[in-house]
């Protein structure tokens, strides 16, 4: 075994490689709950591109045998149901944790320096991983995989000028047709995918070189001890394979409860009109997107329209992603170096809050039709939104910060 | 962390109770009683859907082989007394084929106006409720080119195929107090071979099998995902020990 190790080694950085990530990569040992979910992002990944394989051998891309292809998986093709539901079940699960993963990083200001490239290459995993689902929901070829892909394809052609041909440049053709989902599935199977994996190793190789951040949002580098080994840092492997092993245990509870007991999550998760297949003549009565994209979706819809053009609505919505990127220099961290939201102000907190309200009730409002209230609600949280990008630039340069301890508390 | 967690499934539980379909729903409106385990109630639906709805409509993503196993009906049962259609040649379908009906798309279009939708996965987008009482509140209407209306889709193409067993009924309005009518309930002008309540009962059971139609996996994927869930709590009881002894030496 040594023998056949030290081949491999002479011609492959193996065993650099597992000291590098994982036997001697020292992470600080005051990890929270808050810390499970990178690992299960990455476990997600997995399960959806084994299940994503084998539900490539039966479905059929193509707008007449798409629909009845997910059908015959859910009834014909063994454990084919089980499949899908993992699938289906896995895409908003991917959503629930990645948006948790970037929670935590708001919560202890991982974004901060020296983080800013691996927070930037997260943003970055969540497009991916947002056009990746948008794109599969197209494939199932139902009511709402269709109209839903009509109206976000649509909001291309609100931008000026070049709009409409770059709607048509998508679609290869004038309406959604099976010239979209072909190009949709080879997309969705392999260009995404791809790209997603590539930002993954990025995102870890960035965070291995910088090292993690931590609740207390010490630096844990700043002490090291005779050997050059960081006293708050323990080996990720085998502590934190073991630790995030039970977090594992816990998240296939949640997620094959979900997937055994209620698949479609009453609504949720699969949507109710997805089992009529794709009319382009019925126009369902109410459109709406998965809950994953609600809370963009009702950014878009509170921007009102100017000069009979729906532009401005797409343009908030783009900014309310991309001002994720800015991030690192919105908080900025020359006046306020302290990371963690525990030894920030108050106001740093009640504008997390805040932002965290604001999505929630944005989130729900995208499932509803507009009235009137909702619309006033619509507008009143998309400007709390926007308000937590601004607040943050000014409270981080007046805030009276907490002393950091110089070692972590744990 | 144990509280923690508590937390967030408290969070993400109430994401369930979206109701699917719904409608115009009143006093009349009843809610069926779905029981995938009462295969008697599901072979008598199976009876049903095949002589009252298979003529118009279809089930064309199903397979009679599935009904024959998951009902437990005898294969050469399910050929002689369900299956009806023929292949091109002919020659009578058998337990692989689909569950299709000789009614073509023009004839359909012909005669309702537009082709009788499939029914297959219809419990899953309109809802059980939907189907039950949908089934249950075809009223005379005279005006009407099929001599009756529905509560629950008015102004339906269909006719009241189920006639023969429910008889005709008309509803009795309710005044509220805003003087707006709507119906309370309903009153039968000619009883039919059934009673009222062996009535629901029928529709019940027609309403059970359209669910089992709609998802035939539901038929054991809880009785799997019980015994996957012992084996995770198992697995996180191993893990969670595993993880105490390591951590031991942390401080």
């Amino acid at each position: 075994m040594g023998k056949v190790l030290a081949w491999v080694d002479d011609r492959f950085p193996l065993t650099k490689m597992m000291r590098e990530h994982l036997t001697e990569y020292y992470a600080p040992k005051n990890f929270n709950f808050w810390y499970y979910f990178g690992s299960l992002a990455l476990l997600v990944l997995v399960l959806q591109i084994v299940t994503g394989i084998f539900l490539t051998m039966h479905y059929q891309p193509s707008a007449e045998e798409a629909f009845a292809s997910v059908e015959y998986i859910m009834r014909d093709v063994e454990w084919g149901w089980l499949i899908r539901y993992m699938h289906s079940t896995g895409a908003s699960m991917f959503f629930i944790v990645i948006y948790l993963h970037m929670f935590r990083a708001l919560l202890y200001g991982s974004y901060k320096k020296p983080r800013e490239l691996i927070w930037i290459f997260g943003v970055l995993i969540l497009l991916v991983l947002m056009g990746e689902a948008f794109m599969g929901y197209l494939l199932p070829w139902g009511q709402m995989s269709f109209w839903g892909a009509q109206v976000i394809i649509s909001l291309f052609s609100t931008i000026p000028w070049i709009g409409p041909d770059l709607a048509q440049w998508i679609r290869g053709d004038y309406v959604i047709s099976g010239a979209t989902l072909n190009r949709f599935f080879a997309l969705h199977v392999i260009a995404m995918p791809l790209i997603l994996l590539g930002l993954v190793v990025a995102h870890i190789l960035a965070l291995h070189e910088v090292g993690s951040n931590n609740p207390d949002g010490v630096e844990i580098k700043k002490n090291k001890d005779e050997s050059g080994k960081p006293k708050d840092g323990i080996p990720f492997h085998p502590y934190y394979t073991v630790k995030d092993l039970v977090g594992i245990a816990v998240f296939l509870i949640v997620f094959f409860t979900i997937v055994f007991f209620m698949p479609t999550m009453g609504g949720y998760f699969i949507e109710p009109p997805n089992f009529k297949p794709a009319d382009p003549l019925s126009t369902p009565a109410h459109i709406a997107p998965v809950w994953y994209f609600t809370p963009f979706y009702s950014i878009l819809r509170s921007v009102p329209s100017m000069y009979g053009s729906a532009f401005p609505g797409v343009i908030a919505m783009g900014l309310s992603i991309v001002l994720l990127f800015f991030l690192p220099w919105l908080d900025r961290v020359e006046n306020n170096p302290v990371k963690s939201t525990r030894y920030r102000s108050i106001w740093h907190k009640l504008l997390l809050a805040s932002f965290v309200v604001a999505l929630f009730v944005l989130g729900w409002l995208g499932t509803q039709p507009v009235t009137e209230l909702n619309k006033i609600l619509g507008r009143t949280f998309t400007v709390v939104y926007f308000g937590f990008f601004v607040g943050l630039y000014l409270v981080s340069r007046f805030e009276k910060t907490k002393p950091v301890p110089e070692r972590v508390t744990h | 962390m144990i509280k923690r967690i508590a937390l967030i499934a408290a969070l993400l539980f109430p994401l369930s109770g979206f109701a699917a379909g719904g409608g115009a729903q009143g006093a009349y409106w009843e809610q069926p009683n779905v029981n995938l385990g009462n295969e008697a109630s599901l072979q008598r639906g199976a009876q049903l859907f095949v002589n009252y709805c298979m003529g118009c409509h279809t089930a064309k993503y199903h397979r009679w082989m599935h009904v024959s196993e998951d009902l437990d009906i005898p294969a050469d049962v399910v050929e002689e007394n369900l299956i009806w259609t023929t292949d091109k040649t002919g020659k009578k379908d058998g337990v692989g084929s689909l569950m299709t009906n000789a009614m073509t798309k023009e004839y359909g279009e012909d005669v309702f106006g537009k082709q009788p939708p499939d029914l297959t996965l219809t419990a899953r987008s309109r809802g059980p409720g939907w189907i039950y009482n949908y089934l249950r509140t075809f009223y005379v209407e005279e005006s009407s080119p099929t001599g009756v209306n529905n509560v629950v889709l008015a102004g339906a193409s269909m006719p009241h195929v189920l006639w023969e067993l429910q008889g005709f009924q008309r509803p009795v309005y309710a005044e509220d107090e805003h003087g707006g009518k709507h119906i309370e309930s309903f009153e039968l002008v000619q009883e039919g071979s059934m009673s009222p309540d062996e009535f629901d009962r029928a529709m019940n059971d027609l309403v059970n099998f359209m669910v089992y139609l709609g998802e035939p996996a539901r038929m054991d994927r809880t009785a799997i995902g019980g015994w996957v869930l012992l084996f995770l709590v198992v697995f996180l009881g191993f893990a969670y020990v595993l993880k105490k002894e390591y951590w031991k030496d942390v401080h």
